[in-house]
């Protein structure tokens, strides 16, 4: 029996009338047309389709529509080409990611990570990523461009990066 | 006329035409650019590999647009086709654009394959872009009436030496006219294409843009999440697809329950043999009705003769199919019966799957005279020829009417593909699913699909043998693989023999028997690389059909022979990579071997060194070199074992590389890395499993794959650029060399030989506690 859900994604208000069970990732990708997060397993295993719930990494071929709270933050609404997140600056800088099907779970998982606190350790950064897939085995530069912008947090928060 | 008329008067003759395509010559990739996949349709050209057309064009702002019939796929292969234009026209590569991927706009070279991105497809841009800058000279030497010879081109303009203000632009000279000029073609289609015009292409020593580190034209679309990625392909009337799979290998259809799926709304039911399908305007409902489907399989003569546990055993006893030998230098029987001394060993490797980053998925719409298929295959034109057969195919029974229609195959970015992954099967999926239903579909297969049904890397077992003399010095070596053809289907999905959609028709596939011999430059007095092909464990619709995975049997075959060579060294009582050094004989083979020992601060030895790090894991280094398709590299790997856990890291890595003419250092790097990383991961975590019925590696828990805290600390690549090579393929030969350099590191670490991949935990303890 399909109910009608409001959602609020990147700042919007959106209305969904789907099954309450249906993942929040078909809404996304089909109804609000987000290009970011994606479809990998629908199993919580790849980090393909994560999406920040008031801050938090939740991956939402798993979460559904009828649990969503709060405010969903997707890479769509990270940034843009003229206001770049600084994860976003960095993974161009470092042409991080290849075929980039992955890249939401990075990202968003990242600035999870740096918006609590940019200054983390290199074991803080890996432990964070657990559980995240890149089958290009592009983790060198992805861990490049994390680094990278975590010094530039650390620096626009008026904190001197160690 | 303006580029967008232009596609407007295609568009209504389209129509006109009753949805024929229409074709036009000369569509600017920034015109096609701004269209949306439906209008995009609309636009056709004329393709003839012997006309410059074909290749190249230039608008009246002097844009250059190159129609490349390869592609990328994140390696930023099209931005070192961009840079190769450039460089011979003399126009800056911000100027050049790069349309690829479409069947209908660009010439078949074949697909991303084999590394052969820049290697074959880039030399023919070369020669075109030559023969374009030479055609405009022509044109500015008759309108400016001066000489050729007094003309030069800077970044798109063409001035005369001697009258500094004689010039005119590409864009003035030829913008949105066809250069209406021949090149000389080879004749044939694919990875063969070659151009040769009568100009010739610059000398290296001239190069300004290519060996520059030009940035990757599709990440910011992809990291800002405003790229369409196949899966955002959405075609008026479109319903969604999901496939039901057979309950084992093999099984077969009894009866498919339609009314168990009644209740959900718009859902319909595609049965054609073995095939299953649903579809549904909406997609959860699609996975809803794919999940309460209710079909009853039959199982008689499903499954395998063997399980992942008793595989190697069933690889040794069983009968080849065909059995080669590829290589045979003096007589390595004799040689052996002669030595002082003779070591053996076996190597295992086992199915692994290309487990992309998604499972597979397809757009298809099929009409009565016409189909577009929107795949992420790495071989859209062997997508659109499939389908096109599959289309035709008697096998078939629903709405279709089994005649040849034409199909025009369109790429679109999808998940990484390393070789003939399950991106192709998705996409005869959507067809069959589309032509059922007369209308187009979107399929998408479940993470369950892409791990246990596609295409599979395949299973080996490896015998080497070798004699040394009375001092030690090997002087006979033979290596013997016996396993399963990495031909099961082909590499290219480009008939209905080849694809599981056809499969599960009834099509029957013919397995071609193709194995892989180490390639090196090693010199023994007697030497034999022999290999035996198996038939496949199940001929049709098999889980564990094999085809081409990256750098195809280089892994598995690299991994025993450069383990070896390891075992000869110690055996002989020398450091492996003085044993190395003194048996090759290519210059080149030298060259990355000392590149990468120095890097890494090599240290000789002849004897495993049983290192201890201050947390008391053992460390260690081991080194590994192999030949691919006409490029070279050598890899140094350290590695740390953790006794307690069984936890291998991988970590750091030293490159010695020689791929020839290097165009582009940023993204080369960047496709190395990935490269390593990858075959570290199907080093230390990949197999197949399965058992007599059906595998049972379908998720990321039951095949796991490297992550970020295996990531290595630090990879330096040490590049031999050799200008005067031209290009060689860099996408895959460090797979083939990172196995047997993790293995060989964890030797000097440990002592002990792991002649098994993976080096999974368990494994790992269990060799440890048995020294």
């Amino acid at each position: 029996m399909e109910k009608t859900f409001a959602i609020n994604v990147d700042g919007h208000e959106h209305t969904i009338t789907a099954d309450p069970a249906m993942p929040l990732l078909y809404a996304l990708i089909n109804e609000l047309g987000k290009k970011g997060p994606k479809f990998g397993c629908g199993l919580a295993q790849c980090g393909a389709c994560i999406v920040l719930q008031d801050g938090v990494a939740v991956r939402s071929c798993v979460l559904p529509i009828s649990a969503v709270s709060g405010r969903v933050r997707t890479l769509d609404g990270l940034g843009t080409e003229d206001e770049p997140h600084p994860l976003q600056k960095a993974f161009i800088a470092e042409e991080a990611g290849q075929c980039e099907y992955c890249v939401s779970g990075w990202i968003m998982t990242a600035t999870a990570l740096l918006e609590e606190n940019p200054i983390r350790s290199d074991g803080e950064i890996r432990r964070a990523l657990t559980g995240l897939k890149c089958r290009c085995g592009a983790h060198m530069a992805i861990l490049r461009a994390i680094k990278r912008a975590a010094a530039e947090m650390a620096v626009a928060q008026g904190i001197q990066a160690r | 006329m303006n580029r967008l008329s232009e596609l407007m008067i295609a568009r209504r003759d389209l129509l006109k035409g009753g949805g024929a395509l229409l074709v036009t010559m000369n569509v600017p990739a920034a015109a096609l650019l701004g269209l949306s996949k439906a209008e995009a349709r609309a636009v056709a050209r004329k393709l003839n590999p012997a006309a410059l057309d074909t290749w190249l064009a230039i608008d009246g702002n002097g844009i250059v647009t190159g129609y490349w019939g390869k592609m990328d796929m994140g390696q930023g292969v099209d931005t070192a086709i961009a840079q190769l234009i450039a460089e011979e026209l003399d126009v800056a590569v911000n100027k050049v654009n790069i349309v690829f991927g479409d069947t209908a706009l660009c010439a078949d070279q074949g697909g991303a394959s084999g590394s052969s991105g820049v290697q074959r497809s880039g030399v023919a841009f070369q020669a075109a872009a030559a023969e374009a800058r030479l055609v405009l000279l022509e044109k500015a030497s008759a309108e400016l009436e001066v000489q050729i010879a007094d003309l030069y081109v800077t970044d798109g303009v063409i001035y005369a030496k001697s009258h500094r203000a004689k010039s005119v632009s590409y864009g003035k000279l030829i913008g949105n006219k066809l250069f209406d000029a021949p090149i000389t073609w080879n004749g044939k289609y694919g990875n063969r294409l070659s151009l040769e015009g009568r100009a010739t292409p610059k000398d290296p020593r001239d190069y300004k843009i290519v060996g520059t580190s030009v940035r990757r034209r599709d990440i910011a679309g992809k990291i800002f999440a405003t790229t369409d990625f196949l899966h955002h392909v959405t075609v008026p009337g479109m319903l969604h697809g999901r496939m039901i799979r057979p309950s084992a290998a093999g099984a077969r259809v009894r009866s498919v329950d339609r009314s168990s799926v009644k209740d959900i709304p718009g859902v319909q039911v595609v049965v054609e043999n073995d095939f299953v399908g649903v579809v549904a305007p909406k997609e959860w409902d699609a996975i809803k009705a794919a999940r309460a489907l209710k079909v009853e399989w039959d199982e008689s003569g499903a499954g395998f003769p063997t399980n992942s546990d008793d595989l190697f055993n069933w690889i040794r006893s069983t009968e080849p199919a065909m059995s080669t030998v590829e290589h045979d230098e003096g007589n390595v029987d004799e040689g052996i019966a002669g030595a002082a001394r003779m070591i053996t060993a076996e190597y295992e490797w086992p199915f692994q799957s290309h487990a992309r980053m998604a499972p597979a998925a397809g757009v298809a719409d099929v009409r009565d005279d016409h189909a577009v298929v929107w795949t992420d295959s790495q071989k859209p034109y062997d997508t659109a020829r499939g389908a096109a057969l599959l289309l035709e195919s008697p096998l078939l029974q629903g709405r279709t009417r089994r005649r040849s229609r034409h199909v025009r195959g369109i790429w679109m970015p999808g998940p990484g593909s390393y070789g003939r992954s399950d991106a192709g099967d998705g996409a005869m999926d959507a067809v069959i699913l589309s032509d059922a239903v007369g209308a187009p579909v979107r399929v998408q297969w479940t993470r369950s699909e892409g791990h246990a049904w596609d295409p599979k890397g395949p299973a080996s077992v490896v015998t080497c043998r070798a004699g040394l003399d009375a001092r030690g010095n090997v002087i006979a070596y033979h290596y013997h693989i016996k396993g399963f053809s990495r031909h099961d289907v082909n590499s290219r999905e480009d008939d209905p023999s080849e694809v599981l959609a056809g499969h599960l028709l009834g099509h029957t596939s013919t397995p071609a028997w193709a194995m892989r011999s180490p390639n090196d430059s090693y010199k023994f007095r007697h030497k034999r690389y022999s290999w035996d092909a198996l038939a496949p464990l199940r001929q049709q619709a098999s889980p564990l059909r094999t085809s081409h995975f990256r750098d195809p049997y280089g892994a598995e075959v690299h991994y025993a022979a450069e383990s070896f060579v390891d075992e000869m060294a110690f055996a002989a009582g020398t450091d492996p990579l003085a044993f190395r050094l003194r048996h090759v004989t290519d210059p080149r083979d030298a060259a990355v071997l000392a590149a990468a020992a120095r890097s890494a601060g090599w240290e000789t030895r002849s004897a495993p060194r049983k290192k201890r790090g201050a947390d008391g894991n053992y460390v260690g280094t081991g080194i590994a070199y192999a030949r691919r398709n006409g490029a070279v590299n050598a890899v140094v790997a350290e590695v740390e074992v953790n006794a307690n856990s069984g936890r291998v890291w991988v970590r750091r890595m030293w490159v010695g590389a020689d791929y020839g003419l290097i165009v582009n250092p940023f993204t080369l790097d960047r496709t190395i890395e990935g490269n390593l990383l990858q075959a570290t991961s199907r080093t230390l975590f990949e197999e197949v499993k399965f058992n007599h019925k059906m595998v049972e590696s379908d998720d990321w828990l039951s095949y796991p794959i490297l992550e970020a805290s295996d990531a290595p600390e630090e990879i330096k690549i040490t590049h031999i650029n050799r200008p005067e090579l031209g290009p060689r393929g860099a996408g895959e030969p460090t797979t083939r060399v990172t196995p047997p350099a993790i293995a060989n590191a964890f030797f000097d670490a440990t002592g002990v030989r792991m002649r098994r991949v993976p080096f999974t935990p368990e494994r790992v303890k269990a060799a440890l506690t048995a020294i």
